[in-house]
């Protein structure tokens, strides 16, 4: 079964990014396919590689990009969302002139168009959030 | 259809409000701080026992366990399951509303 | 604008809206995607449930808090061919709201209509 996932939280400050990451490891072993991983509003944040957590702590940005890596999954952060809260990729640092981006590994920027078309394509959407 | 909710009952009432909203015949389950709903001796408890008799509520085990939590902490009849009965809710459910 | 999708697929959404307008930005990140989501040519339902009923209330102004007056937006929903807004009667009695305290047309439904609002819907957003 096809599946979309999306992520309406940060890293660390909710819980709902640690649980959509359990469900999509779940459902992969479960012999799902997840189309796409969508985060949006402060969401965004689980794309940064900037962040260092504790080193007894799980990496929150890593652990995506990896699962990402190895099962193929499109993670996309929100444009609008990410513009706001500061989360860069290379073109988005063209475009609006900044000095450096901070998007980690798999993770890509597009606009809200992408959450629609997982609504659309998908056998289930789920929601994880605040 | 899946309803699941992920707030404590005692703080937002999105758990309220799922129960007015769901329809007989429907699963519920509890996740993150949605756990707390599931205790018995609370002051929601017939609530939740009043919804049973119409729906099937399952709990997250991994997010009651983080929380000190059992099935013996739990009103009865409330099934616990882990990450994989939940994608098999999901999977069964030919739609979802996640209560936030 | 209409995007194409594979198929020509045309799925029931419904928006849940169950928060305040201000205090948050889920209410206005939420208006946001059904606008680009009105582009898609799909069935296209909002619900207005809880607190999500204060997103309606006319007259909001921003002004003096310096954020964008999204509220402005529900009006024009319209233009954007989303017509279908669903305002849970109870939701907005409880707080102590009327029709008349609204900004724009909705249409005001029980428990019972929302709940099957619920079930009929195929693809669900809550933010």
């Amino acid at each position: 079964m096809l599946f979309g996932i999306l992520v309406n939280e940060g890293p660390y400050q909710h819980q709902a990014s640690d649980s959509a990451y359990l469900f999509a490891q779940a459902a992969i072993e479960e012999g799902h396919t997840i189309f796409r991983v969508f985060f949006y509003h402060d969401g965004v944040n689980n794309g940064t590689r900037l962040a260092t957590p504790p080193q007894d702590d799980r990496h929150i940005p890593n652990r995506w990009s990896e699962l990402a890596e190895k099962h193929n999954i499109d993670l996309v952060l929100c444009v609008a969302a990410a513009q706001r809260r500061g989360m860069v990729d290379p073109d988005e640092m063209k475009r609006n002139k900044k000095d450096a981006d901070n998007i980690a590994s798999k993770f890509r920027i597009s606009g809200l168009g992408q959450l629609i078309e997982a609504g659309v394509q998908t056998d289930r959407l789920i929601t994880f959030g605040d | 259809m899946l309803h699941t909710v992920n707030k404590s009952p005692f703080e937002k009432n999105s758990l309220e409000t799922c129960l007015r909203l769901i329809e007989d015949n429907s699963t519920l389950l509890l996740i993150e701080d949605a756990v707390y709903g599931a205790l018995k001796n609370t002051n929601i408890e017939e609530k939740i026992l009043n919804a049973q008799t119409n729906i099937k509520l399952y709990v997250l085990g991994p997010d009651l366990k983080a929380r000190g939590l059992d099935k013996n902490s739990l009103i009865t009849n409330i099934e616990i399951i882990d990450y994989k009965g939940f994608v098999k809710l999901v999977a069964e459910n030919e739609k979802i509303q996640n209560w936030l | 604008m209409e995007e194409e999708l594979e198929g020509g697929v045309v799925k029931k959404f419904l928006y849940v809206n169950r928060r305040a307008p201000h205090g948050t930005i889920y209410a206005h990140e939420a208006l946001e995607v059904v606008l680009i989501g009105a582009a898609f040519d799909q069935d296209v339902s909002l619900a207005f449930i809880d607190d999500g009923v204060f997103q309606l209330k006319k007259e909001q102004d921003t002004a003096e808090i310096y954020t964008k007056n999204f509220s402005k937006i529900y009006s024009a929903l319209e233009m954007y061919d989303v017509e279908k807004l669903y305002v849970e009667k109870e939701s907005l009695e409880s707080r102590g709201l009327t029709e008349d305290d609204l900004s724009v047309d909705v249409k005001i439904i029980n428990s019972k209509e929302m709940k099957k609002l619920i079930t009929d819907s195929e693809v669900i957003f809550n933010f």
